[in-house]
C-alpha cells in the first residue's frame, strides 16, 4: 500500500491554480498558486481550517466554482486535457465519469422527492446509453458494491428512510457508479457518528483498491490523515504550504503551521489535562492579505521576523525528497529535529 | 437557592437518581402510529463541586437531552434530580429561574444561541438582569467577563455578527460566567470550531473552572476532547449510561464492548501507530431508542457477545441468524461496580483475565498524566 517507488503518471495534475471572486478592493483570491497531483491507487490528503481554500481548490478543478468566482489561472491536467479550457458540456462528461466528488452532506446532497433508485438512474444515463431496465440494474450492484444490504430492495427507498451513515454510501455510489478515474471526498464523514464515520473511510479504502481509483480526502482531521493518506497537503489562506508523505509530515513537519496545528489537537493518547499548546489569534482575512507571510502574526518561528513579514514564501523544495515547504525559515524546523 | 446562603451542601454538587424521559412521537401516514421513545432510562450518576464529568455517546444516545434536564429545560418523566442538597425534580418556575443562574448551558452553535438585534455588551448583560443582579457595578462586570474570556471592552459595542465562530464561542461563556455559576453543562461546545481555535476554548474553559471552582457537565462526541477536559467519563448509548467511571481508568481499560468499539474507531494522528491499530467492527448501525430490544441494548451490533457465544463460554440463543450468549438476549444488564468507582453495564466486561484479543489490538497506548 505504501510502496510508491516507481515515479507513475499523475492521473490529475493541477498546476498554478488561482481562483478569485470580486470583492469591495479588488479580487479575493481564494485559491492561490495551488499546485497538486493524484496518482493511481494513492489517497492524497488535504488539510486545513475553514476559508483555507481546500474544498474552493476542489470545485476550481471540477468547473463549479459558484458565480461571480471563477478560476483566473492555472492548468487542471486530466486524461491529457487541461479542463480549464472545456466548454462546460465537455467538463460535465468528465465530471462523474473521469472526477467525481462526494460532498459532506448527504442529507443536503440528494433530493428528497425521488427515490435512490430514480437518483442513480439519471446520473447513470445522462453519461451511458444504457435502458431504463440495464440502468436500473447497474443501479443496484453499485449500490451492492457500497454494501447497501438488501439493494434490490432500498434501490426504491427515499432518502429520509436511510440512515445518515446509508446516505453517505449512497452518495459514494453515485460517485463511483461511472468508473470515476479519481474520486475527491469532501470531509465524507464530518456529520457521522464515530463509529460510522470508520465504517464509510473503510469503504472508501476498499473501493479505491478494487477500482484503482485516485483519491483527494479532503479533511480538517488529522487522525483521519494519519490512518488513511499516504500523502498531504497542508493549505493555509488559499495556499498549500506543506505537502509531504504522511509518514515525514507528522513526525517532523517543515511548516511551523502543521506543526503547530499537531501540537494543539488533544489526542487519545496525548498526555491529558495540561493547557494545550494553542495557535493564537485567527487567520487572516483574505480580503485584506499583508504581503508577508500570512501565518506569520500567529507563528512561533516567524512572529515579527522582517523576512517573514516582508514576503510571502512559495511553496519550495526541502531537504527531503517529495516535501516542500512554504517557509523562509524551513530549515530552522529541521535542524531542530535533528 | 437563596443568593446569600452561607453553608454549602456537602454532598455532591448534582445527583441523577434514575432519571428517564420518554417522548411520544407519531410516526406513519398522519401520526397515526404513535410510539415512544426513551431518550433517556433509567440514568443515575453524581457530579461533585469543581469536578468535570464527560459525556459521550453518539446519536440517539440521549447525551443532549440528559443535559437538558438537569437545567430543567424538559422535565423528567422518572426518577430524581438534587442540586446543592435541594431536588429541583419538581420546582416551579420560578425556582427554576432561580436554579438557572447557579446553573449555566452553553451551546454547540453560539450563533444560533445568541440574539443578532443586540450588542454584545447587552448579551452579556442580560443573564445578570434576568437574576436580578445588576448593579451599579453592572457595566464594570461585563467589561472584567469580556476581558476573561479573551475579548476587548471594545466588543461591547458590536454585534454577533461581526465575530468569527471562536470569538463567539466566547461570547457565549461570558454570557453564562457573569452570574457566578456553580455549574455549566457545555453541549458540543468545541465541535463547531476549527481546530486551532478548538484548543483556545478549551484552555480558557479549564482555566475559568480552576478560578471559579466550577464543576462542568461536558457533552461530547469527540473522544479525544473530553479525555482532555474530564476527571471522569460517563459513556452513553441509546439512552443508558453503560460505562462510567475515572478518566484514565475508562480510557485506559476500558470494560464495555461498546466503549472498546468507540475508543478503536477514532484515528489518532500518528501514521505509525494509526496503521497497526486493529479496528473493532461493530455489526449494523446504531439502533433507534424507539425500538429498543430486549435484554442487553447494544447487543445487535456487540462483537463480544459473539464472541463469547462462538467460544460456548455461555448458553446461547439464535437471534436473527446470530448464536448470542442467552444473557445478552434475554436480561437488560445493570451498571454495576468493577473496581473502584468504574461501573459497567455488560454481562461479559472486558476485564483483565477476560480481555479478548480485539479489545488488546484496538487500544491505544495513553501517555500517563504528567502531573
Amino acid at each position: 500500500m505504501t510502496e510508491v517507488t516507481t515515479p507513475r503518471q499523475a492521473l490529475l495534475e493541477v498546476k498554478g491554480l488561482r481562483t478569485a471572486f470580486p470583492g469591495e478592493d479588488g479580487p479575493v483570491v481564494l485559491v492561490d498558486r495551488v499546485s497538486l497531483s493524484v496518482h493511481a491507487g494513492e489517497t492524497l490528503a488535504v488539510v486545513g481550517e475553514s476559508g483555507s481554500g481546500k474544498t474552493m481548490t476542489f470545485l476550481s478543478v471540477l468547473g463549479l466554482v459558484p458565480r461571480p468566482g471563477r478560476v483566473v489561472a492555472g492548468e487542471v491536467r486530466f486524461g491529457g486535457v487541461d479542463l480549464v479550457q472545456l466548454a462546460p458540456a465537455e467538463l460535465r462528461a468528465i465530471r462523474g465519469a473521469g472526477v467525481a466528488m462526494v460532498f459532506q452532506d448527504p442529507l443536503t446532497a440528494l433530493n428528497p422527492v425521488f427515490t435512490i433508485g430514480d437518483q442513480l438512474v439519471e446520473v447513470i444515463r445522462a453519461h451511458r446509453p444504457l435502458r431504463a431496465a440495464a440502468a436500473r440494474k447497474l443501479a443496484i450492484e453499485t449500490l451492492e458494491r457500497v454494501h447497501i444490504p438488501d439493494p434490490s430492495r432500498r434501490v426504491d427507498d427515499f432518502p429520509h428512510q436511510l440512515s445518515g451513515g446509508m446516505r453517505q454510501r449512497v452518495l459514494i455510489a453515485m460517485a463511483i457508479a461511472l468508473g470515476p478515474k479519481v474520486l475527491v471526498a469532501d470531509e465524507p464523514t464530518t456529520a457521522l457518528d464515530v463509529t460510522v464515520q470508520a465504517q464509510i473511510l473503510e469503504l472508501l479504502a476498499e473501493l479505491r483498491a478494487e477500482l484503482g481509483m485516485g483519491m483527494v480526502l479532503i479533511t480538517h482531521d488529522l487522525g483521519l490523515v494519519a490512518k488513511h493518506a499516504e500523502r498531504v497537503a497542508v493549505m493555509y489562506a488559499g495556499r498549500v504550504v506543506e505537502t509531504c508523505r504522511v509518514e515525514d509530515g507528522f513526525a517532523d513537519a517543515r511548516h511551523p503551521y502543521t506543526r503547530s496545528l499537531l501540537g494543539s489537537i488533544p489526542r487519545l493518547d496525548g498526555p491529558p489535562g495540561e493547557a494545550l499548546p494553542a495557535i493564537e489569534g485567527m487567520p487572516p482575512n483574505l480580503a485584506a492579505l499583508p504581503p508577508g507571510c500570512p501565518f506569520e502574526p500567529r507563528c512561533f518561528l516567524g512572529r515579527g521576523r522582517e523576512t517573514c513579514r516582508a514576503s510571502r514564501p512559495g511553496l519550495a523544495a526541502t531537504d527531503r525528497e517529495g516535501h516542500a515547504s512554504a517557509c523562509h525559515h524551513w530549515s530552522e524546523l529541521a535542524e531542530d529535529a535533528a | 437557592m437563596t443568593a446569600g446562603r452561607e453553608v454549602e451542601h456537602d454532598g455532591p454538587l448534582l445527583r441523577v437518581e434514575e432519571v428517564g424521559k420518554t417522548f411520544e412521537s407519531s410516526r406513519g401516514f398522519l401520526g397515526r402510529r404513535r410510539s415512544t421513545v426513551r431518550a433517556v432510562d433509567n440514568v443515575s450518576f453524581e457530579l461533585n463541586r469543581g469536578e468535570t464529568l464527560g459525556l459521550v455517546g453518539e446519536t440517539g444516545s440521549g447525551k443532549s437531552t440528559l443535559g437538558r434536564l438537569v437545567l430543567r429545560l424538559v422535565d423528567p418523566s422518572s426518577g430524581r434530580i438534587w442540586f446543592d442538597g435541594q431536588e429541583i425534580t419538581a420546582l416551579g418556575r420560578r425556582r427554576v429561574r432561580a436554579l438557572r443562574r447557579e446553573v449555566q448551558m452553553v451551546f454547540q452553535d453560539p450563533y444560533g444561541s445568541l440574539d443578532p438585534r443586540m450588542r454584545v455588551g447587552s448579551l452579556v448583560a442580560e443573564p445578570m438582569v434576568v437574576h436580578g443582579l445588576w448593579r451599579g457595578d453592572g457595566p464594570s462586570r461585563v467589561a472584567e467577563v469580556l476581558g476573561r474570556v479573551g475579548l476587548e471592552p471594545g466588543h461591547a459595542e458590536r454585534y454577533p455578527h461581526e465575530f468569527s465562530g471562536g470569538q463567539r464561542q466566547r461570547i457565549g461563556i461570558a454570557r453564562a460566567m457573569t452570574v457566578h455559576p456553580k455549574l455549566l453543562v457545555l453541549d458540543e461546545p468545541v465541535s463547531a470550531l476549527d481546530v486551532s481555535i478548538q484548543a483556545q476554548i478549551i484552555n480558557l474553559l479549564r482555566a475559568l473552572q480552576r478560578e471559579a471552582g466550577l464543576a462542568f457537565l461536558f457533552i461530547a462526541h469527540d473522544l479525544a476532547v473530553v479525555r482532555h477536559v474530564s476527571d471522569r467519563v460517563a459513556v452513553m448509548y441509546l439512552g443508558k449510561i453503560v460505562e462510567i467511571g475515572p478518566r484514565d481508568a475508562l480510557y485506559g481499560a476500558p470494560l464495555h464492548p461498546y466503549t472498546v468499539s468507540l475508543l478503536s474507531a477514532v484515528p489518532v494522528p500518528d501514521p505509525q501507530r494509526e496503521r497497526g491499530r486493529k479496528r473493532v467492527v461493530l455489526h449494523g448501525e446504531i439502533g433507534s431508542a424507539t425500538e429498543l430490544p430486549p435484554g442487553c441494548r447494544f447487543h445487535p451490533r456487540c462483537y463480544r457477545a459473539r464472541l463469547i457465544a462462538a467460544a460456548a463460554r455461555a448458553p446461547t440463543v439464535e437471534r436473527a441468524g446470530t448464536r448470542l450468549p442467552a444473557l445478552c438476549v434475554q436480561h437488560d444488564p445493570g451498571l454495576e461496580p468493577m473496581g473502584g468507582a468504574h461501573r459497567a453495564a455488560c454481562h461479559f466486561p472486558e476485564r483483565d483475565g477476560q480481555r479478548s484479543e480485539l479489545a488488546r489490538a484496538a487500544a491505544v497506548e495513553v501517555a500517563s498524566p504528567s502531573r
